[in-house]
């Protein structure tokens, strides 16, 4: 066994120690541990990808003296060490882009608790992006939702307060439907490692006995994930939840949190269930029809606010609708294109999340419409960053955003349903036309000037070395854009043989 | 004979207004200019104090969720769909139900190998007498680690909304927070009499059950919760001067943070002799013994001691936001 | 669909989803917040009602080793236990969470009920 394969472990670990070790700190000695510590599980991440690909192949690693099923273990392979650079990328750069808001809005003795929950939140998504047990990945999505509802009430008003209550009502209302799901599963099956329950239900399947409580049980699992992320009819915590937090939790929240349980799903789909009892049940086209009509409503509702923090949060909802129509396409061409959308959605919204929170910035800190017209012209850098965000969010070619609407276009053409092919076909054009309504609008106000309005309420000009860490996470995450938008092939292949090894 | 006429007729003839420029009294723009009557800058405040009165009363009528129809009859079709959805939802989990494996039954699904080695090697490989402790806390132990920061997760979002620092602030919470310490100790004699009785035995049982978590019933878990349960008592009885004798706040911090450093480097050694297939060198000791089964005593003492001070902690910022 | 005779035998299984039931419908529905959290405990609770039952073998004890003897038909199946062991821990923890956030709103807003709360926010925004 190489040392590199035992890098992921050690990762998780890592990350897992710093949460309990910054309790004892101050508050910037805990943030430099914490930027450090994002680092380096990045570049070990970097390193398992480059194994695994040359490798070919995925492997498992035994936590403990005993191989699975006696023991616990987690699964490493192509997939897994894509998902896990790309989002200690964008988790390094939502904490650094948003320091300042943090210094300013959080109380100076509660600096600490932010961190201890930001890493938390990290080695629960790391855990549960390369492990091979339901059990476990059931805790670390109980660690999840506690430290997401962390991030989002750190900032006390009364807002946020009531917000991370709801949320944390949905979140466990989710919970309560997974963890009945995993005791079905391991009733019908006996086994808890993912790779042992797969076997087990091939055979339930082949011989037709416990069909009820299969599809039962497939049904609690895909319904607790789809509430905790936030799908059509479950997202009323959403908006709340994103709009009135800290800057950075709101980009921490829409990038990696949400993705992370469609990750779990996909896993569960792929490695518990298997693909193809998944699809003889039909539950696809439950999900196709709830994503469609997210794609609508999610932007039907951006269109109607005036608050351009939630107007995101409800661009959040629409995505979100994108990936459960790849996923609910059924074919491994959908799945390969929800996966690129989970990256390439990471990365925009992030960047939209930052870029407005320096636009309001320069506008006296409101967040309405009438106050942010001419932002533009006082926040360049922050303006091009909107503006760069907002095309590769409606689709324009040569971003992210272009890329993954192409390869959700082209699974749609070759499904072999049409009724499904023409339904997807027409919304996603209906919601690309809805997009360019409200992110157009936007852009088009900042970048009307009003000098005027400007010198009646003091807006400060904001210089790009004047808000030195933001200036550079809206680079860095302009570049990620131009990257994953430009050379998106061999990222799609490492995506394409990443789901080949992942069931 | 002239006519005379009314003088309400006369005033409407040329010769009236021909009279009224002639001697000066006529209002030139009276009839030709549209004028706005003179506004009394007094009642000015009088009609600003109404708008808001006003606009209070309409957010107040708009926002009114007891009287407003719309909101009733939104809210019963809410209530009803709830309804019938949680009913389908209990009819589909039933139904299910009555298609599984029998209750008490020793031939199903779950009863396969890994309960057998479990049970007919359990005593050997993890050196435990008690199965399940050697279940957690050695076969799954990545399960048990990921729990006991379950409990330092929210252990931490406790402290975030209810921990009242007092350093600068000088609002009421903070003032209520050092005015709840006039209220106690109550000195109520009967408390502080079963207390001098109870507590220590409640506590001699917690570290009883936490050190024989892997020769009988018990483990870190349940021990903790009794010793918490022990301290709250004698928080309740003594008042917090006297409990803050032995118990701070650095000494949570400490303990807990100790605690948990002590499992993940346990653990770190475990999950890397075992994946890397290096035997282990820590001895399993004969079993039934106290100092046996390896790391197991370790983990037991360790995770009491975390739950043990979390309990605690939720006790004293429920009660106070401090220690 | 249903098997009414399997239903019956497995009559704690079938007590154990009309509790999940009952908490669920409490945990979305309920008005006061103390009573929400009370339906949270329930459907948890019915969870790990329904989870015991799974490892219970009629006449046999509990796997802890007595006399050396080790044999499989001797002791119940183990592992359901330490699976509710981990369960109870986890729905302690989110209750003390959400019991704070009770706490935090009541100082706030003097009232337990959700929906005055939400009315409150919206108002105070205006």
């Amino acid at each position: 066994m190489a040392f590199v394969q035992n890098l992921p472990f050690i990762c998780i670990l890592l990350s897992l120690f710093t949460g309990p070790l910054s309790s004892i700190l101050s508050g910037k000695m805990t943030k430099k541990l914490n930027l450090v510590m994002i680092t380096a599980v990045g570049i070990m991440s970097a390193m398992v990808l480059a194994f695994t690909v040359k490798s070919g192949e995925a492997y498992t690693y035994m936590m403990g003296h005993f191989p699975a099923p006696w023991g616990n273990e987690i699964r490493v392979g192509v997939l897994e060490a894509l998902l896990a650079t790309v989002f200690s990328v964008i988790m390094l750069l939502c904490i650094v882009g948003g320091s300042k808001e943090r210094e300013e809005e959080l109380e100076s003795t509660k600096q600490n608790l932010y961190y201890i929950m930001a890493n938390l939140l990290f080695c629960s998504l790391l855990a549960l992006i390369y492990t091979n047990d339901i059990f476990t990945a059931y805790v670390f999505v109980e660690i999840n939702t506690i430290s997401a509802c962390g991030l989002i009430m750190i900032r006390q008003n009364g807002r946020t307060i009531e917000a991370s209550m709801r949320y944390m009502i949905m979140s466990l209302l989710g919970s309560g439907l997974l963890l009945l799901g995993i005791c079905f599963l391991y009733d019908l099956t006996g086994h808890l490692l993912m790779s042992n329950i797969k076997e087990q239900v091939q055979i339930l399947a082949a011989t037709g006995e416990y069909q009820i409580p299969l599809l039962v049980c497939i049904t609690l699992m895909t319904v607790g994930l789809a509430i905790k992320s936030a799908l059509y009819p479950f997202h009323t915590w959403l908006p709340d939840a994103y709009g009135y937090s800290t800057m950075s939790s709101s980009a921490i929240l829409s990038s990696l949190v949400s993705k992370g349980y469609i990750i779990l799903l996909i896993k569960i789909y792929y490695r518990v269930i298997g693909i193809d009892v998944i699809r003889a049940s039909k539950i696809t086209n439950v999900l196709f029809v709830f994503g469609l009509v997210g794609m609508v409503m999610g932007s039907v509702n951006a269109i109607k606010e005036n608050n351009i923090r939630r107007m995101i949060a409800y661009s959040s909802v629409a995505q979100i609708g994108y990936i459960y129509m790849g996923l609910g396409l059924g074919s491994e061409i959908g799945v390969i294109a929800s996966v690129f959308h989970i990256l390439s959605h990471a990365a925009s919204k992030a960047l939209l999340f930052v870029a407005a929170s320096g636009i309001t910035r320069a506008s006296g800190k409101n967040k309405d419409f009438a106050s942010l017209t001419g932002a533009g012209f006082r926040n360049r850098l922050a303006g091009i960053a909107f503006t760069i965000g907002s095309l590769s969010m409606v689709g324009f070619p040569t971003f992210a955003g272009f890329i993954s609407k192409f390869w959700f276009a082209q699974a749609a053409f070759e499904n072999a349903n049409h009724t499904k092919t023409m339904l997807a076909l027409i919304v996603l054009i209906i919601s690309t036309v809805l997009n360019a309504l409200y992110f157009m609008k936007t852009v088009i106000r900042i970048y009307t000037p009003a000098p005027a309005l400007a010198k009646e309420k003091n807006y400060q000009n904001i210089t790009v070395r004047g808000q030195a860490p933001k200036s550079f996470a809206m680079i860095c995450f302009v570049a990620m854009n131009f990257m994953l938008g430009m050379c998106s092939d061999p990222i799609m292949k490492l995506i394409q043989s990443g789901l080949e090894m992942f069931g | 004979m002239s006519r005379k006429l009314s003088n309400n007729e006369y005033q409407k003839t040329r010769g009236f207004r021909f009279r009224q420029w002639f001697d000066g009294t006529k209002d030139p723009y009276l009839g030709e200019v549209e004028m706005k009557p003179v506004r009394d800058l007094s009642t000015a405040t009088q009609i600003t104090s109404e708008k808001k009165s006003d606009k209070k009363m309409f957010l107040e009528l708009v926002y009114d969720m007891k009287h407003n129809t719309q909101v009733k009859l939104f809210r019963r079709l809410y209530n009803a769909f709830a309804v019938l959805f949680c009913l389908l939802l209990v009819a589909m989990l039933l139904a299910a139900v009555s298609n599984l494996p029998l209750i008490g039954v020793a031939d199903k699904p779950v009863n396969n190998e890994v309960s057998q080695r479990y049970i007919e090697n359990g005593l050997q490989e993890t050196g435990s007498v008690n199965i399940v402790t050697g279940m957690i806390l050695d076969y799954r132990a990545f399960d048990t680690l990921g729990e006991s920061h379950v409990l330092f997760a929210a252990t931490c979002t406790v402290l975030i909304l209810l921990r009242v620092d007092k350093k600068g602030r000088k609002d009421k919470i903070a003032e209520q927070a050092m005015n709840d310490r006039l209220k106690e100790p109550k000195n109520d004699k009967v408390l502080q009499g079963v207390a001098k009785i109870l507590v220590p035995p409640i506590i001699i049982f917690g570290v009883y059950v936490i050190l024989f978590g892997h020769l009988g019933p018990g483990g870190g878990f349940s021990g903790g919760a009794i010793i918490g349960a022990g301290l709250i008592l004698y928080l309740e009885a003594f008042g917090f001067a006297k409990t803050e004798r032995f118990f701070k706040e650095s000494t949570y911090k400490k303990t807990s943070l100790g605690a948990l450093t002590c499992y993940c480097l346990c653990k770190s050694y475990s999950f890397y002799t075992g994946a890397n297939h290096i035997h282990s060198i820590i001895p399993l000791g004969t079993p039934g013994m106290i100092l046996s089964s390896g790391l197991i005593l370790i983990l037991n003492i360790c995770v009491g001691i975390v739950v043990a001070g979390t309990m605690y902690t939720f006790y004293a910022m429920f009660r106070k936001g401090g220690y | 669909m249903m098997n009414l005779t399997n239903l019956l035998a497995n009559y704690g299984e079938a007590a154990a989803m009309i509790l999940f039931g009952i908490g669920f419908t409490n945990l979305l529905l309920q008005n006061n917040l103390i009573k929400k959290i009370i339906g949270l405990n329930i459907m948890d609770t019915a969870v790990y009602l329904f989870l015991a039952l799974k490892g219970y073998i009629a006449g046999r004890q509990a796997p802890i080793v007595v006399d050396g003897v080790q044999s499989v038909e001797a002791y119940i199946n183990p592992i359901p236990s330490g699976l509710v062991l981990t369960g109870i821990v986890v729905s302690v923890s989110v209750s003390a969470l959400m019991l704070s956030l009770t706490i935090r709103l009541y100082r706030r807003y003097h009232t337990l009920n959700f929906d005055e709360i939400t009315t409150m926010i919206k108002k105070e925004e205006k």
